[in-house]
């Protein structure tokens, strides 16, 4: 098909590039600069989608961001992508698209049968009608939702494109590049302002490209053109095209989605597809424009109906004719130019003007073209299903309340304009008390709450020469408050048409006895009956009859419904619009995808992966990693066909025979030094640390100041005024804020330095009955018996020519040691320790074999410290000093944690010594009891024994120490079990801790 | 997101901070004996000003010094910002 809506020689598109795309399958041509909709126009394509709740034909409504309607599912080298408005989507070449929200097909809907029983959807119809029958949800009414509601499909596919953020710092942000924005944006730059200037469409200039105007004797156009070519010369300006400023957050923050690559057929090489940008803006001019409001009429949804100023847009950017009978239905001057813009174009339109004989330049010059003008007329209805085929109209009495005789007249389209509204969702979100404008009928922005400033139609100004020469005046203002310079550059003379007031009039009345559908909200189907109903109903407050009706709750958050749907509120309720009040302007002020958001983020990005220096040593030994923190750890080392299971077993059982090694860099460590070191220890610790001699090690349990545990772990006495603290894996970061806090604010009289040394030093435990052997082997030099170097006892080697530090400390419960040395040694250390510890049948070890070690031999960690259990709870209360205050212990005395029953780890053995209880399961008396079945504790942690070779685990259970030999059960409903189990003591292995010393 | 200036960095987005809560609780020295409802004050009872308030922030992403920042918790305007040591 040819397109037979284009004309040869208007609008700014490249003729010489002929673009060819599909829409729902069929393929058309447009041409580069075109956006979807305009190349669809161009082809005489009206119908594009069905509408949300009773899927009545949709077209195209507006020629941009306001659209509400035009909402298609894209498809871009091989992507799809949901809710793409086809006013905004450029035209590229192999574009596919398709129509959304029918099934089967925009031409046949099924879900259309929702328009005749439309008494089923009134509004709130998601309260009323899918309440009962109950049963009836999930078979029924959910399903049948599902299928007819939203706007497009998400992908299930994983995004492949790339996303970016960017932080940007400047004096002046700019949003907006019309006739306010271009002027601010050129006075500020001059002044030597450091300017980012945004617009989001892909043309600069806002309305300049539609007007008829003269700036500085040259055309609006032209005169854009100039400044923007000016503008970006200039090493201070940065100018953005495809930009959208949506968000206005604290502390003049402001958010902007560029749309880099989404024009294109495909994202070029090391170019992502949108950037998000965070801008830190001293000052910021919001020349966001205004938006054209329409009038309501009779079936004012039909394809065909379209606000003036988006035909306008259509025929002087794009060269097409959103018709070729056009009707103009007006209030206001404005819309005589889009009259005017037919009639140049060789098209008759006629003009229907609610005002009675209104007088201004323009209206003059529509005469004076032959232009048909008929005053006091309104539309009262479309004529139509699928497209605009004539209108009904009538005469209207001056007080708007009586129709004449009902007219029937011929059009293809009708070009509607109920005045402008200012856009000003950035000033209000950034804390702005917007204001009510009676000579415009609309909100305005008020008192400026951040460093903020608005010009030109966005602040009601709807005067060229004015908003220029503010804007100008403001450009200069701000920038020289930035800068301090004074470089005042001359405002260039304006000339335009002047226009007369326009009509306060928006919502034709109902002829007698017909009941036209007249729309307010045109995504979400919320008509004028519907918020009548909701007032009746009780509905007072602006909000409430928002989220009651869904009325400015599409994805295009009712720009061109929700002033309209205030009017109606507040004739019905009697009241002004001001005391009826708007919702909530909240970020973001058009959709932005969920990728831009998520930037660079995701997937392995989506947090820092941390590595020991061993890394590759366990890569290459078949590890399979765990996610510590944001660390990877060796799980287990898989030989054969082993699994985890399998694995850790023989891990362990080597550990407890001959001797293993586990990679034990992550551990957290902490350098403290100053005279005040000990002073400073003894009140973080529960226990006592004035004592500790030079060459030892002592464990300790810090609590928080409610008295719960925070974190464990040993502390080493290096030198007489420094000292090498380790915290648990996942503690790490939080006990170094906790010890800077005291330090810092607690106690700043201490004289303690502390600093987080963890990537500092490469950790490797050796633990096992051979360990000493191999040890020795390691430090040939070193006294390294039991006598030499005794439990918790510290010392410095050689290993090969690298220092080490030597710290005989156990968390297996066997006989071992960690060794430290330089975290660029780890590997050689690491590789050393194989090496050598072949001969005594070393084996490395995982997680999940140290957790078995640890968890037989009952020693706790972060699965019984989980931040609700006191030292008592886990057995630590021999630690808990008597005799010196530290952080947390007056929590200590509270009553539930000194009470008699108080929960305490235990040990749990199944009864039938197989089956493994799995970690989360809970303890209780009677398996068979009904539910909620009374709980008596939870196993934290599971292993199997290697020990004694049967399952064991650790619980926390109520009453815990007059619990031991107690027969109850584990019930995993998770899991479907419920087994016989047997309470013992927790320290499963070694109770006495022998083996540690020997 | 906010905008706070480090005493010892200068201004530094929010996203390098960590909140510490209310900055005008003080621990009870230690050693001393303090009534039930003292340490109850201490530990769990904080107040929800309106307006303005001094809060801690933990510039951990930056000098990793703890400092005093007062805030109004409406508007989120920053009126002062002072090192540990200082009082507002
Ligand atoms: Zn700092």
């Amino acid at each position: 098909m040819s397109q037979t809506y284009r004309l040869n020689n208007s609008g700014q598109i490249n003729r010489d590039k002929k673009i060819s795309f599909k829409f729902n399958g069929k393929k058309y041509f447009g041409y580069e600069g075109d956006t979807l909709a305009s190349a669809l126009l161009a082809n005489g394509i009206h119908l594009v989608g069905r509408s949300f709740k009773y899927h009545r034909p949709r077209g195209f409504f507006g020629a941009g961001v306001d659209e509400p309607y035009a909402i298609v599912q894209m498809v871009r080298n091989n992507e799809t992508e949901p809710n793409v408005r086809a006013t905004e989507q450029e035209l590229f070449e192999g574009l596919e698209a398709k129509s959304v929200n029918c099934w089967p097909s925009v031409n046949f809907d099924i879900g259309a049968i929702n328009n005749f029983f439309n008494k089923f959807l009134p509004a709130g119809f998601y309260y009323k009608t899918f309440m009962w029958p109950k049963s009836f949800w999930y078979r029924i009414y959910e399903p049948f939702i599902r299928k007819a509601a939203g706007f497009g499909v998400a992908s299930t596919k994983y995004d492949s494109e790339r996303y970016e953020h960017k932080y940007e710092y400047c004096d002046l942000l700019i949003a907006g590049s019309g006739p306010a924005g271009l002027s601010g944006a050129y006075a500020a730059a001059k002044n030597g302002a450091r300017v980012i200037l945004a617009e989001e469409k892909p043309r600069f200039g806002g309305s300049l490209l539609t007007s008829e105007v003269n700036i500085g004797n040259q055309s609006g156009k032209d005169w854009a053109e100039k400044i923007i070519a000016e503008l970006k010369e200039m090493p201070n300006v940065t100018v953005k095209n495809r930009s959208q400023v949506f968000g206005y957050y604290d502390h003049n923050m402001l958010v902007m989605s560029e749309k880099v690559s989404d024009h294109l057929p495909k994202t070029k090489k090391f170019s992502p597809k949108q950037r998000l940008w965070y801008i830190r803006a001293k000052e910021v001019l919001i020349s966001s424009g205004s938006i054209e409001r329409p009038i309501v009429f009779g079936n004012n949804d039909t394809p065909g109906v379209v606000l003036a100023s988006a035909a306008k847009e259509y025929l002087k950017v794009y060269g097409v004719l959103v018709g070729k009978k056009p009707l103009v239905f007006t209030n206001n001057d404005s819309a005589y130019e889009t009259a005017i813009e037919f009639k140049k174009n060789g098209i008759d339109p006629i003009i229907l003007d609610s005002r009675n004989a209104p007088k201004s330049e323009i209206i003059e010059e529509a005469k004076n073209l032959g232009i048909e003008i008929k005053f006091s007329y309104v539309v009262v209805a479309a004529n139509g299903y699928k497209k605009v085929k004539s209108a009904q109209i009538a005469h209207i009495s001056s007080d708007k309340r009586n129709l004449g005789k009902i007219e029937k007249i011929n059009c293809d389209c009708i070009c509607v304009s109920g005045f402008w509204t200012p856009t000003i969702h950035l000033s209000s979100q950034s804390g702005n008390k917007t204001k009510f404008d009676e000579k415009i009928d609309a909100f305005v922005p008020g008192k400026s709450k951040q460093n903020e400033t608005t010009v030109g139609s966005a602040s009601g100004i709807f005067n060229l020469e004015e908003t220029i020469s503010t804007s100008f005046e403001k450009g200069y203002q701000l920038s020289k408050k930035i800068t301090n310079n004074d470089n005042k550059v001359s405002v260039p003379q304006v000339s335009e048409k002047k226009f007369t007031n326009h009509d306060k009039f928006w919502c034709v009345p109902l002829p007698d006895k017909k009941n036209f559908k007249r729309f307010l909200d045109f995504q979400n189907d919320v008509t004028v009956s519907d918020i009548e109903l909701a007032l009746r109903e009780g509905y007072r407050s602006i909000e409430h009859v928002k989220r009651y009706t869904t009325l400015g709750m599409a994805t295009d958050q009712g720009k061109t419904s929700n002033l309209n749907g205030l009017q109606l509120v507040s004739d019905v309720e009697n009241k002004v619009v001001p005391s009826v009040g708007h919702t909530t302007f909240r970020p973001p002020y058009t959709p932005v995808s969920i990728g831009a958001i998520v930037g660079r983020e995701i997937g392995k990005h989506s947090k820092p992966t941390r590595k020991s220096p061993m890394h590759s040593w366990h890569e290459k030994n078949n590890a399979v990693f765990v996610d510590a923190g944001m660390w990877l750890r060796p799980r287990y080392y898989k030989k054969g066909n082993e699994g985890l299971f399998e694995a850790s077993k023989r891990e362990a059982e080597n550990v407890r025979k001959n001797v293993g090694v586990c990679d034990v860099t992550t551990l957290g460590k902490i350098d403290i030094k100053g005279p005040d070191a000990a002073e400073f220890l003894n009140r973080v610790y529960t226990n006592a640390w004035l004592k500790l001699p030079v060459g030892k090690a002592r464990y300790g349990v810090m609590l928080r100041e409610d008295g719960i545990v925070m974190d464990d772990g040993t502390t080493t006495r290096i030198s007489e005024n420094h000292y090498h603290m380790t915290t648990t894996t996942a503690q790490a970061a939080n006990v170094l804020s906790h010890l800077e806090y005291y330090l810092q604010l607690v106690w700043p009289d201490l004289n303690v330095n502390v600093v987080s040394t963890t990537e500092q030093w490469a950790g490797a435990a050796i633990a096992g009955p051979k360990s000493r052997s191999l040890l020795q082997k390691l430090f040939p030099n070193k006294d390294l018996s039991n006598e030499g170097l005794p439990f918790m006892g510290y010392t410095e080697g050689d290993l090969f020519g690298v220092p080490a530090r030597i710290f005989r400390i156990s968390f297996s419960g066997e006989l071992a040691y960690e060794l430290n040395v330089q975290s660029d040694f780890g590997n050689f250390m690491w590789e050393k320790i194989i090496e050598v510890g072949n001969e005594f049948e070393i084996q490395p070890y995982g997680t999940e074999a140290l957790s078995t070690l640890r968890i037989e031999m009952g020693h706790v960690a972060g699965s019984e410290l989980d931040g609700r259990t006191i030292p008592y709870d886990n057995g630590l209360d021999g630690l808990i000093s008597k005799k010196k205050d530290f952080i947390g212990k007056r929590s200590l005395n509270r009553e539930a944690f000194i009470a008699q029953s108080r929960q305490k780890v235990v040990g749990v053995v199944p009864l039938d010594k197989k089956t493994s209880i799995p970690e989360g399961s809970h303890l209780v008396k009677d398996a068979s009891a009904k539910l909620p079945n009374p709980k008596l504790g939870h196993i934290s942690a599971s292993c199997w024994s290697v020990e004694y070779n049967n399952p064991f685990s650790l619980a926390i259970v109520k009453d815990g120490k007059n619990m031991i030999g107690k027969k109850l059960y584990a019930l995993s409903p998770l899991k479907n079990k419920s087994i016989p189990v047997e309470i013992v003591s927790s320290h499963y292995v070694d109770p006495k801790g022998e083996r540690v010393r020997s | 997101m906010l905008y706070i200036e480090c005493p010892y960095c200068g201004l530094r987005s929010q996203n390098e901070f960590a909140y510490g809560g209310d900055g005008t609780v003080k621990r009870p020295t230690l050693n001393k004996e303090v009534s039930d409802k003292e340490w109850d004050n201490f530990v769990y009872n904080r107040k929800s000003p309106r307006g303005k308030h001094v809060e801690l922030w933990h510039h951990i992403s930056g000098c990793r010094q703890w400092i005093k920042v007062q805030r109004d918790t409406v508007t989120h305007e920053i009126f002062k910002t002072v090192s540990a040591d200082k009082e507002i």
